[in-house]
């Protein structure tokens, strides 16, 4: 077998996991799925500019809507994760506080992706 | 003995004037981070909701008044900036749009696009209100 690689990395047997496009490529998805969301999201929104509570609390209720908006919740924050993680990557150049703010950064977004969530569903099933 | 160098220089940063593409670019990272602020607003509208209507009037109170209304404004421009800029990658990603003039064309077309759907956003908002 041709094995192109020197001794030393033979030794340590550690090769390539075969995942270096895996945040690229889930960022692409998300981005995808974020195109018709922003869409619905941003002119439906607009269309109720002064609802009330109840109009508001039907609105979330409609099955369709609560589906979409969990949908957005939850696209929206791992998008956000995945953007502020490459920031970070970018800018924190010492490596504790890098780590450190990429952890603060993802746990904040899974944080308030479950406080979003918890929300539509509290408004659409709670009545 | 001075030898003349007619090779390209890099950019001197501080006298360097950024190319609207530059701009755009960075602009795309800024619009995201403060994105991700507008996403914690989301959440706080919808929390505030869910808590009952003496919440949501107080936080509605907010939103409507004139810096509510600037903050949403700019939220919507933000949105839909990264929103046209994001598709751009994605164009770039498929290997399409990295010829300078259709790059520079390009960058045009992300602001008029993001300007227009910020006024028509508002638009449908103003007559729906």
């Amino acid at each position: 077998m041709n094995d192109l690689r020197t001794p030393l990395a033979r030794a340590k047997g550690l090769g390539t996991a075969k995942e270096g496009v895996g945040h690229w490529w889930t960022q692409r998805l998300s981005s995808l799925l974020l195109i018709p969301l922003v869409l619905w999201f941003g002119f439906t929104v607009a269309s109720l500019p002064q609802a009330s509570h109840t109009e508001l609390t039907a609105w979330i209720s409609s099955p369709p809507v609560t589906v979409a908006l969990v949908l957005l919740i939850l696209t929206v924050f791992y998008h956000a994760q995945q953007g502020l993680q490459v920031v970070i990557e970018d800018y924190v150049s010492t490596h504790w506080q890098r780590t450190a703010a990429i952890i603060l950064v993802s746990f904040l977004c899974l944080l308030l992706a479950v406080i979003g969530v918890i929300a539509v569903l509290r408004i659409a099933l709670g009545g | 003995m001075i030898t003349q160098n007619s090779r390209p220089m890099s950019p001197h940063v501080q006298i360097y004037r950024l190319p609207l593409t530059a701009l755009i670019s960075i602009t795309h990272r800024m619009t995201g981070v403060i994105l991700a602020f507008g996403a914690l607003l989301m959440v706080w509208i919808l929390t505030s909701v869910a808590a009952g209507p003496e919440s949501y009037a107080a936080v509605q109170g907010h939103l409507t008044a004139w810096y509510g209304q600037l903050v949403l404004f700019g939220f919507t421009f933000a949105l839909y900036f990264h929103f046209c800029h994001g598709i751009r990658h994605l164009f770039w990603d498929i290997g399409w749009g990295f010829e300078l003039e259709i790059a520079d064309r390009n960058a045009i077309l992300t602001l008029v696009f993001a300007a227009a759907l910020t006024l028509v956003t508002w638009l449908v908002a103003l007559m729906a209100g």
